[in-house]
């Protein structure tokens, strides 16, 4: 433990590399959408000049949260009721991501969230679902261990998995197979059929109450609902109990690989190579299943910052947005807009998640620029007001348009081909109106294809 | 609104929300205590474009089934034999029976629509009840009743009616008079004779699930729209098609990173996709033999949308929608009720003579139905309060005519609350359109089937 402790921390793991390349804006701006939700304006030029070890450290430890800009509100401008009214606990967690100071801590947050998939469509409960979503923050950069013993009591995961149905007499293999094949090891990685029962058995004790007004309540475990039989799992005998069963999960000769392959796809999208791969799992396993150590190892990894582009989440480019606009949470269109894009917060399509190498298709694609046409509606220009403001020039109406979108890095060719769109657009106004007004529209139109561009899609 | 409405004070926040959990096909707590859940609540909704079909589709019930598969599924149902279809259309709110089928010769209506009764004669006569005229505003349907082609329910519900909204709706939609049944009626129909990768089998044209499609084993699907379209604020004419096109060039680009090359490749598909379905966007997308009726609401166009689907041999069997207006009529009824039952007739009209021009009309009947009719005696502000009995028809080409049910009369057929009894049970009607019109054995449909009478429907 203490050797661990000693090497965790920054003093470099021998056969764990470390990027050593340019550490500027460019960079530090991806790593802001892969361990965050993408930069306020003038962040990452800020975290680029801390250097990559002390930006990661920053975001690894990033102290008390301090909620930036205006707090959220529905479209009259009332407070939001998170608990009861209907989307309001997803404009509340979407707030968070846009107002927190504690960027990947909430981006773990909604790892966990797809790790430990949970859907209100079956818990029935917002403020099930919202205590839940605490359990995920405060456990969000610690130790595995303390998270998968919180989860499996979890009330809304035990509505969820049968948890509460699951008795000595009536054994409900729900969560017992999802513990091992989407939680801790893996389909198909070293148990059988036999060990999800007996699993099932172990998990027996956990009983809810239903009030009426009040839905299901008072969750808790009951020793004579609990089958205190002997139990053969992974080949070891014993009276196993819940926490026996997380404790054999977690020391299954699966699980290091599982934790650490499925936590590195969240931030690099090629799989580690097989060294990256072994350290990562030694450091999980000598690090008592921490968390944050593998974080940091993960986003100071040179495949991070060399390696291809992934696509943002559908909220992960929504909270961006809003970021790099400096708007708050002031309209419940997030709600649907996040869902035509593929992500309704709180509703994932099944236990396994949401499909992280399948946010696009053409829909998702329709939702996305619909939630930056909704996102820029405020900013955008009226050409009634603004005509004959504005120069015709396209260099600056495009400078202007990524000055006023959180100045993202464009590659080249999307520079040219947005420039190409502006000059031919100028040239198109023959009258002097539309000599006026066409500069309006042009800017218009180049923040919504900056934000909408195959560019802004990724990181 | 009237003060002695019982559970609607809130009809329509409870009415918008309950769409809310339709459409997203996930859960909600019963918004009125003792409400029950739509059916098809808990159903995933993905979105997905049938090209064959320039379609884009909400589908419900997918399951695992990859949305790839539909398009083989639709090409292969499309090449199969053509089938009847039948076509669901609900007045909401609970219509007005004794105005729909007002009872000019019954010696009670002016006594108990001192305001309301309409004047006597101004209706066109109805020719299955002499005490009975139509509404004037229905007269299309007296028309096509004239044809032959109209069976009319002067007094269709169920026994112990329930006054609710959201129950008496739920029974109709689910076919029974079971709160907790999370089916639709013709969902149930087909898993029976539907297939696994159709979901136009079952079409719901207002955008979200009619719950009466809700199916358990077979998907079925809603239209989003025929349109693709791109919209952003204070961007429009030569300058939006410039900007349109550049997502094409945006696209397109070549690309060495995998992530950005993804991106481009799924905007250049939205791109493509948005031009293929340019001719479905908006009215012209739609040819039709027949003139609809015009104005601000999409019913006629959705009906003569319909058409044209049917007319391109896509392959749909039960297909739901809502008829135009606002039928819970608790105040100053006679402008609103005329107004809905106007549009809706005349477009029902346009709808046939459409079938009957483009050689489809055997194929299709059509069954208007409400939740339930409205209180004999009018209330102190012009308006009626929830009944029990209400008014439908059947309408089509095959359709037997005549009557099903007969109108009880004022005097002896009004219950101990003072409403229209039923003297024809929905359920039956349900079992013989299943028999008669779809090919299915009610028994494996409707609970408790073999308890009703199964009346004459179609020639």
């Amino acid at each position: 433990m203490q050797e661990t402790r000693r090497r965790g921390v920054f003093t470099g793991e021998m056969s764990l590399p470390v990027y050593r390349g340019p550490f500027g804006p460019a960079q530090a701006e991806r790593l802001l959408w892969r361990a965050g939700f993408g930069p306020r304006r003038g962040e990452a030029k800020a975290l680029a000049a801390k250097g990559l070890d002390a930006a990661v450290h920053s975001l690894t430890h990033p102290g008390p949260e301090r909620l930036v800009g205006r707090p959220p509100r529905d479209d009259k401008g009332r407070r939001l009721a998170p608990a009861d009214a209907w989307g309001h606990d997803h404009l509340w967690w979407l707030d968070r991501m846009v107002r927190t100071s504690r960027p990947l801590l909430e981006r773990m947050t909604l790892v966990w969230h797809d790790w430990f998939a949970t859907s209100n469509s079956q818990v029935g409960s917002q403020a099930l679902m919202l205590r839940q979503n605490a359990l995920f923050r405060r456990r969000a950069l610690g130790s595995f261990r303390d998270l998968l013993f919180d989860v499996t009591r979890d009330p809304a995961m035990l509505l969820f998995l049968s948890g509460t149905q699951n008795t000595k007499d009536a054994p409900n293999e729900n969560y017992g197979r999802e513990l091992m094949e989407l939680f801790t090891l893996g389909a198909g990685r070293g148990y059988t059929e036999r060990d999800v029962r007996e699993q099932a058995r172990a998990l027996t004790g956990w009983q809810n109450d239903w009030r009426r007004g009040v839905g299901p309540t008072n969750f808790r475990f009951l020793a004579d609902r609990h089958d205190k039989g002997m139990k053969t799992i992974f080949g070891r005998r014993g009276r196993f109990d819940w926490r026996d069963s997380c404790r054999l999960c977690l020391e299954h000769g699966s699980h290091r690989s599982f934790v650490v392959g499925k936590l590195w796809s969240y931030f690099v999208p090629a799989p580690p190579d097989g060294a990256t791969r072994a350290a990562l799992e030694r450091l999980y396993a000598d690090g008592g299943y921490e968390i944050r150590p593998l974080l940091e190892a993960i986003l100071r990894h040179p495949a991070l910052y060399t390696g291809p582009s992934m696509v943002k989440p559908p909220v992960v480019y929504t909270a961006g947005l809003l970021r790099a606009l400096g708007r708050g949470i002031d309209t419940t269109d997030w709600v649907w807009l996040n869902e035509m894009a593929g992500q309704r917060l709180f509703y994932p399509p099944n236990v396994a998640g949401w499909d992280d190498s399948r946010w696009l298709d053409t829909a998702s694609y329709r939702g996305r620029w619909n939630v930056a046409g909704y996102a820029l509606r405020p900013t955008q220009l009226d050409e009634n007001r603004a005509k004959g403001k504005l120069p015709a020039d396209p260099e600056k109406l495009l400078s202007r348009a990524l000055a006023s979108t959180g100045s993202p890095s464009l590659d080249a060719r999307t520079t040219e081909l947005l420039l190409g769109f502006a000059h031919r657009a100028l040239g198109d106004a023959k009258d002097d109106w539309k000599r006026k007004a066409y500069p309006v529209l042009v800017l218009n139109a180049l923040r919504q294809l900056i934000a909408v561009s195959p560019a802004g899609q990724v990181s | 609104m009237s003060g002695d409405c019982r559970g609607c004070a809130d009809f329509s926040r409870a009415s918008l929300l309950r769409r809310a959990a339709a459409e997203a096909g996930r859960g909600l707590p019963a918004i009125e205590p003792g409400m029950p859940l739509p059916a098809g609540t808990g159903l995933t909704r993905r979105s997905f474009v049938a090209r064959s079909a320039g379609l884009a589709l909400a589908v419900y019930g997918a399951g695992s089934l990859g949305l790839g598969r539909f398009e083989e599924g639709i090409a292969s149902a499309a090449s199969g034999p053509a089938r009847t279809v039948l076509v669901s259309i609900f007045l909401e709110g609970g219509a007005d029976g004794l105005s729909l089928l007002y009872p000019d010769g019954d010696p009670r209506y002016r006594v108990l629509r001192p305001k309301l009764a309409l004047p006597a004669g101004a209706g066109p006569a109805f020719a299955g009840d002499a005490r009975l005229r139509w509404h004037p505003a229905l007269a299309p349907l007296a028309q096509l009743d004239g044809e032959g082609k109209v069976i009319s329910l002067p007094s269709v519900g169920y026994t112990h009616p329930d006054q609710s909204h959201f129950t008496s709706r739920h029974y109709w939609e689910v076919g029974a008079t079971d709160q907790r049944l999370l089916t639709g009626w013709l969902g149930r129909a087909l898993d029976v004779i539907g297939t696994t990768d159709n979901p136009l089998q079952g079409l719901s044209l207002d955008g979200q699930l009619a719950p009466a499609l809700a199916s358990a084993k077979v998907p079925v699907a809603a239209i989003d729209g025929v349109s693709y379209s791109f919209w952003t604020s204070h961007v429009w004419g030569q300058v939006e098609e410039r900007m349109l096109d550049t997502l094409g060039h945006l696209g397109a680009a070549r690309r060495s990173d995998p992530g950005l090359a993804a991106a481009g490749a799924i905007t250049t598909d939205a791109h493509r996709l948005r031009q293929q379905l340019l001719p479905f966007s908006g009215d012209k997308g739609v040819t039709s033999p027949v003139a609809y009726p015009t104005g601000d609401d999409s019913f006629p166009q959705r009906l003569a949308g319909l058409a044209a689907l049917l007319a391109a041999g896509l392959p749909l069997r039960c297909v739901a929608l809502s008829a135009p207006g606002g039928y819970d009529t608790h105040a100053d009824q006679a402008g609103d009720l005329a107004k809905g039952l106007d549009l809706t007739a005349r477009s029902l009209l346009a709808f046939q003579r459409d079938l009957e021009a483009r050689g489809l009309a055997d194929r299709v009947l059509v069954h208007v139905w409400t939740e339930f009719g409205r209180r004999a005696q009018e209330n102190g502000s012009a308006g009626t309060d929830h009944g029990a009995a209400g008014v439908g028809f059947l309408l089509g080409s095959r359709a037997a005519g005549g009557l099903l049910g007969e109108f009880p009369g004022l005097t002896t057929g009004l219950d101990e609350d003072g409403n229209v009894r039923a003297t024809a049970d929905f359920r039956a009607v349900y079992c013989a359109l299943l028999e008669q019109w779809l090919g299915v054995d009610a028994e494996r449909v409707i609970p408790g089937a073999r308890a009703f009478a199964r009346p004459k429907l179609v020639r």
